[in-house]
């Protein structure tokens, strides 16, 4: 018999809550923003329902500020699967009124509107993010199943205890759960199964020749949305992304890691938590991540 | 014979457990900074908090207290998950709070912690708070206990004052059912990094193994195949397409023992028989599957089953009842009164339930009962009989910690009552009584 190394214990843990949720829940929806969690989350519910297809429609909130390639991406992967997408989008926020944009020009904080608004109008009540708990330590108190009031908002110091695997789903109506089955999961567990499970993911993850500028010490892409402002000088290096986000405030890193192999051996190596090399949302203050989960972010 | 190198490396789930301030984030951090698993950008932050709160030395349980109410009270609210691996193994660490007031959250993360690291501090002892923690995680069933006397550094690292607490603590381990020999002692200091993962030179006369030494070796899981088989049924996947003619698979997480092709089973609450005709994922069939592992079993008759359907070896099947003794750990501030109307949620499963009858409350002090204590009050553990409106198949927690656990949960706003055990586990933890039941002794040793 196969004995279960870590990878295997993950992967059916993740399994095991995809299914729960697909039992006690009347319309779930995951988040698919196209990056490599989100991915290794629709693979892993891709295996817990076949071979019969995954049920329940993907969302993406898509601030606008996207690189083609994770767009291109998106769109194929959810033609393969066969599956709905719904897309909620800042830019029509913005266009409307509903929402203004930052003087700095930053989208990530502004999608948390759009979500809330998806979530409400499909009346979503498991919401599935590929958030983990190593990514950052407000994270690291999050449940697997994390309940929201109807604004959407995490209160953290009335989580509900979360006991052995058995989850308690139970909501009033207009409040939701987001369920994140890769709570359990390191970055290099999430590169070690795209390797093992010969995951696709969009070419920016991999080194590449690309224009960029400098800003705030990170690599941004030089386009239409992100700038260069006039002081800051494009030079094409070879990059890759650690991270999918807002292509305004989500850096690259210098990198010449061309396939899996080299992706794993350079996360093994870093001496840099993959949102602090590339997120500049993250490092507005102590504590940027618990304010804006707070406020129903991811 | 295989180099442990060559196998994949193993999942360890641990939790931390005792009283506020014994310091249980600093040796959360500090296993987390000596096995090199903090990155710089991480460090970078916990040196410059530290320093705004003007301490010389970098403060590890910021790496851990992660909401900004825990980082201005300095003490853990709740639960923190934390991750690190070395070659060995990989680590789930789960650092739970010592005030008595989120004893709930010791609870989460005692649930599926396969080892427990219970600190106390070397100048104070074995206190009230460690006494009620040794007693969750014995009641819960951790099966793996590890003493930590801790800030050994402020006691001048004696040996005396190691020895005493070790034997009053081990002394009480004993009664509580760990069995003997099984409860290590280390003499640590999380701020310095004795005995973490480094051997301290302050300990020349502790010669056992460091906390990480016996954390990278400790055995955990049993061998699956002396329980027997379990799955509750979360899902039931059919589709009918040219390749899969009407395929009808029942999709769950084998939660004890092992399965194989051709296993007789049964299917309850029903109790109907048949075999298990193929044990299908999506990376093809496998001939068994073992604790652990999602898969779907395709059934050689056509039964019908649904979510909440518990299949099991039908050679070794649970009890099906619909009235049961059990142990609660009230979590909630709506006190428990006999009678109350609940749902319970056991496997895959949610029925409506009255908990008919509150027959004693743990003293965890005293390792006795009160009887017929009137109410439950928040983080008081309690003997309990359990009505249900349908049949469940349950067994006894002591034999099995995932069919024989169970929530309790608010019908009316959805919260979360108690950790629900079933069987007699609290009478096995009462030492201080005049005769014994010869059928109800816990073990929570291996
Ligand atoms: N001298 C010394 N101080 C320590 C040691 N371990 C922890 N401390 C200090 O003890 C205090 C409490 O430490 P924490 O790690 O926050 O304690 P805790 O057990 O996590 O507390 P709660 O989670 O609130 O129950 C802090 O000031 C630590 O620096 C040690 O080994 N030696
Ligand atoms: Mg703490």
């Amino acid at each position: 018999m196969n004995k279960l190394d870590a990878l295997d214990r993950l992967e059916s843990e993740a399994i095991h809550i995809f299914r729960e949720v697909a039992g006690e829940f009347d319309r779930p929806v995951i988040l698919f923003s196209g990056g490599k969690d989100s991915t290794v989350l629709l693979h892993l519910a891709v295996k817990a329902f076949w071979p019969a297809p995954v049920p329940f429609p993907l969302l993406h909130v898509d601030t606008g500020h996207n690189l083609d390639e994770v767009i291109e991406f998106r769109d194929r992967t959810v033609e393969r699967y066969g599956l709905r997408l719904v897309v909620a989008s800042v830019q029509d926020f913005i266009d409307d009124g509903r929402l203004e944009e930052r003087p700095d020009g930053t989208r990530n904080p502004l999608q948390t509107v759009p979500l809330l608004d998806s979530i409400t109008s499909n009346k979503f009540d498991a919401v599935f993010g590929g958030g983990r708990r190593d990514e950052e330590r407000a994270r690291a108190k999050e449940r697997i199943f994390s309940l929201r009031n109807s604004f959407g908002q995490w209160e953290p110091r009335r989580q509900r205890p979360e006991l052995w695997n058995l989850y308690n789903g139970r909501h009033r109506a207009g409040e939701h759960v987001r369920v994140f089955p890769l709570s359990n999961w390191t970055e290099l567990d999430v590169w070690r199964y795209i390797q093992r499970e010969n995951i696709d993911l969009p070419s920016i993850y991999y080194a590449h020749r690309r224009e960029v500028f400098q800003r705030d010490g990170m690599w941004l892409t030089a386009g239409p949305w992100f700038g260069p402002n006039a002081d800051e000088t494009v030079q094409e290096l070879t990059i890759r992304y650690r991270t999918v986000g807002d292509g305004s405030c989500t850096g690259a890193i210098q990198s010449d890691a061309a396939d899996i192999e080299a992706v794993i051996a350079e996360v093994s190596a870093s001496r840099l938590t993959e949102r602090g090399a590339t997120r500049a949302d993250d490092r507005l203050s102590e504590a940027a991540m618990e304010d804006r989960k707070r406020e129903g972010y991811f | 014979m295989t180099t442990l190198r060559d196998l994949p490396p193993d999942l360890l789930r641990l939790a931390t457990a005792g009283s506020v301030d014994d310091g249980k984030s600093t040796l959360v951090g500090r296993l987390l900074y000596d096995t090199k698993s903090v990155l710089a950008d991480t460090l970078d932050a916990v040196h410059r908090a530290s320093v705004d709160k003007g301490l010389s030395t970098p403060d590890l349980s910021l790496l851990v207290d992660g909401l900004r109410s825990e980082r201005e009270q300095g003490i853990t609210i709740d639960v923190a998950y934390r991750y690190f691996a070395t070659p060995k193994r990989s680590f789930v660490l789960a650092d739970t709070p010592g005030h008595v007031q989120y004893t709930r959250n010791t609870v989460t993360g005692a649930s599926t912690a396969q080892l427990a690291v219970l600190l106390v501090d070397a100048r104070k002892g074995v206190l009230e708070q460690t006494r009620r923690h040794a007693a969750v995680l014995a009641l819960l069933g951790v099966p793996q206990l590890v003493l930590a006397v801790n800030k050994i550094d402020l006691v001048d690292y004696d040996e005396g004052i190691f020895e005493v607490i070790a034997k009053e603590f081990t002394d009480h381990a004993t009664a509580l059912g760990y069995p003997i020999g099984s409860v290590l002692s280390i003499p640590v200091s999380a701020l310095v990094g004795d005995n973490v993962v480094d051997r301290s030179a302050h300990t020349p006369w502790y010669t056992g193994p460091t906390l990480l030494e016996h954390l990278e070796n400790v055995p955990v899981e049993p061998d699956p195949h002396h329980v027997p088989f379990r799955f509750p049924v979360q899902y039931v996947i059919r589709t009918n397409t040219a390749e899969h003619t009407d395929y009808r698979g029942y999709a769950g997480l084998v939660a004890a023992g092992t399965v194989t092709k051709g296993d007789e089973i049964v299917v309850l609450p029903a109790g109907l028989r048949t075999t298990v005709a193929r044990i299908d994922t999506h990376d093809g069939e496998l001939d068994e599957a073992e604790a652990g592992r999602s898969v779907t079993l395709i059934l050689a008759d056509e039964i019908d089953i649904t979510r909440g359907d518990l299949i099991a070896a039908a050679v070794d099947a649970p009890a099906v009842t619909d009235e049961f003794d059990a142990t609660l750990a009230w979590l909630s501030e709506k006190a428990l009164k006999p009678g109350a109307r609940v749902l319970v949620k056991h496997g895959a499963s949610t029925v409506q339930a009255i908990v008919a009858d509150l027959h004693a409350r743990f003293d965890e002090q005293k390792l006795s009962t009160v009887a017929t204590p009137g109410a439950l009050q928040l983080n008081e553990i309690g003997q309990v009989t359990i009505r249900t409106a349908e049949p469940l198949p349950v067994d006894d927690y002591s034999v099995n910690r995932r069919t024989g656990a169970f929530l309790v949960i608010d019908a009316a706003d959805g919260s979360t009552l108690a950790a629900g055990l079933v069987g007699a586990g609290l009478s096995a933890l009462e030492t201080d009584r005049s005769t014994t039941d010869g059928d109800a002794v816990v073990s929570p040793g291996p």
